[in-house]
């Protein structure tokens, strides 16, 4: 299966992923071949069949609605590895 | 013999009759380190500082008369499972300089057990390989062979127990990540049922299939490890509430293997498969049946659909869980871009290595308008049929043996370029992680001085079992 320098740049930008134009001609012709490998699964009649998306064989896993306050330590750790401006992480501009 | 080639149940034995200190023991593998991985390159970080202060709390602990498996027991771990105030880097360049803050469920189940955290092990940039060749800090070598990989992901792992650097690892199992590295290292190496082991503090790559797991010398091991870091979690919704057995005391309530049936899936034992793989999974076979078992042929014809359903499955859970890694909070940040756009594309696009990258846009692919019901939901209902396969052969079979890899331990760089071709190399162990069933992969001798593995797989949240097959077959 082809995909074309157009398409490969589409997925490249949906995934938010910088690429070279020699990446892009080299994923492209990787992906192909994978997604060549892939379609056999179009032999499998699957008419009837669910889909599973998980095995735990639980569902609705429920917890009580209280907050539990993080060790304000940790947090701290976790935090301080941005970029901080008054004690808020710092992003660009979104609009 | 040196203190660091000792087993887990050995060491025990020394330390509870005050032969040896847990500080020696660990000053032992340290030194082993220091000596031999240089060469292989299995650790990314190790902290003598931390492990031997470990190693003495847990001597005060041993002196006031505590016991505990694990107590006073070296051990490296996966560095894609989040170790409070050390690096966790996935080894990917994303997180280079990322430091944890928390400690992952089974860190602080090891760390109350008494366990000596040594430090961190290579593997493929976020689990995503299996040579750890994938790793962008260098590949590990092969203990065995330092030509040859140890397979992957968890191959910092493999060759560290392998090369005796620690009494046990952990590594993490998604397509058959903890299996097929011990097969290539020599190793025991079992990947639990999916939620028998909190993935809390594990980076995720699959949700739906990742679980931590230990690898160790012998099945004995590997059933304490278990017994310590299995369990439900609060923090991982997925975890199964059943209760953790007593694995190292079930293990020997079998003493034979009578009424026992093992099921030999043809599919697995193909006119393609190498003959002398097959021989050595052959002497196994014959093994149990000296020990009592019953083989019974069986087929799995959906066996051949493991790999395409895993590599749509696995890129599209990755392309979602990767996408939290921005430069927003954490990680590789650029800051001299012109907008948000810009600055997401040049951190990721600086910050993953090709393997993740490939990931992350099959799985986007996959998941997008037009393509989902092709490739994504096709994806699940296969899987359906793989699970109910597996199903309907435990209604026969109580385990079912095969090969864990479909050769030994292959050369550096030899299939570097063709990444089809590394997929393949999961080809027997993906099966086991899409229906979520309990594996290990067992020594099973050696090809032309190379290790190869034989695999086990059971009914879900049937470990009990693989371990008393497996420790008869010691």
């Amino acid at each position: 299966m082809e995909i074309n320098s157009k398409e490969i740049q589409h997925i490249a930008e949906l995934s938010r992923i910088q690429l070279s134009p020699t990446e892009l001609e080299k994923y492209g012709r990787q992906l192909g071949s994978i997604l060549d490998y892939i379609s056999q699964l179009n032999e499998v009649n699957t008419k009837k069949v669910a889909i599973t998306a998980q095995v735990s064989d639980l569902e609705n896993v429920w917890r009580s609605d209280e907050i539990n306050n993080w060790d304000p330590e940790e947090v701290a750790a976790a935090l301080k590895q941005g970029q901080l401006e008054d004690g808020q992480i710092k992003v660009k501009r979104v609009l | 013999m040196k203190l660091n080639e000792l087993t887990i149940k050995e060491a025990r034995q020394k330390l509870d009759n005050q032969e040896i200190t847990a500080v020696a023991l660990t000053q032992a593998c340290l030194d082993e380190i220091k000596e031999v991985d240089p060469k292989l390159h299995a650790c990314l970080f190790v902290n003598e500082k931390d492990a031997l202060a470990e190693a003495k709390a847990a001597d005060k602990r041993l002196q006031a008369g505590e016991t505990g498996d694990l107590l006073g027991i070296p051990y490296l771990c996966k560095d894609i499972i989040m170790t409070k105030s050390w690096p966790t880097t996935a080894a990917s360049k994303i997180l280079e300089n990322y430091i944890a803050p928390y400690d992952a469920t089974v860190i602080k189940k090891l760390r109350a057990a008494g366990a000596v955290l040594l430090g961190k092990t290579n593997l493929d940039e976020f689990a995503h390989g299996a040579s750890t060749e994938n790793s962008a800090f260098g590949p590990t070598k092969n203990p065995h062979d330092e030509t040859r990989v140890p397979g992957g992901s968890s191959g910092g792992s493999a060759a560290a127990v392998a090369a005796n650097l620690c009494l046990f690892a952990l590594g993490s199992d998604t397509g058959g990540s903890i299996r097929q590295p011990a097969s290539f290292c020599g190793i025991v190496g079992l990947k639990p049922s999916y939620g028998r082991v909190s993935r809390f503090g594990l980076l995720s790559m699959t949700s739906s299939t990742d679980v931590i797991g230990p690898l160790t010398k012998t099945a004995f091991d590997a059933a304490l490890v278990l017994k310590v870091i299995a369990g439900q979690d609060d923090h991982d919704a997925t975890s199964a509430p059943e209760a953790v057995e007593h694995y190292d005391q079930v293990i020997t309530d079998r003493k034979d293997l009578s009424g026992l049936k093992i099921g030999l899936p043809q599919e697995y034992f193909s006119k393609d498969l190498d003959a002398k793989v097959k021989e050595k999974v052959m002497v196994v076979a014959e093994k149990l049946v000296q020990a009592g078992a019953k083989l019974i042929d069986i087929s799995l014809p959906y066996t051949k659909y493991g790999i395409p359903v895993y590599y749509i499955i696995t890129p599209s859970e990755v392309s979602s869980n990767l996408a939290r890694f921005d430069g927003v909070g954490w990680g590789l940040s650029h800051s001299q871009t012109k907008d948000l756009q810009e600055f997401y594309r040049t951190n990721r696009g600086a910050g993953f290595g090709p393997e993740a990258k490939r990931r992350i846009m099959l799985g986007t692919y996959a998941l997008s308008a037009g393509y989902y019901d092709a490739y994504y939901k096709k994806a699940q209902q296969v899987r359906t049929l793989i699970r109910e396969e597996f199903n309907k052969a435990f209604r026969r079979v109580d385990l079912i043996l095969t090969p864990t890899s479909p050769h030994v331990a292959f050369k550096i760089g030899q299939q570097a370029n063709d990444p089809l071709a590394m997929y393949l190399e999961d080809v027997f162990v993906t099966g086991a992680c899409l229906a979520g069933l309990p594996a290990m992969s067992l020594p099973a001798g050696l090809i032309d001085n190379l290790p190869i593995g034989a695999q086990l797989i059971g009914p879900r949240l049937a470990e009990k079992t693989l371990f008393q097959v497996a420790s008869i077959l010691e």
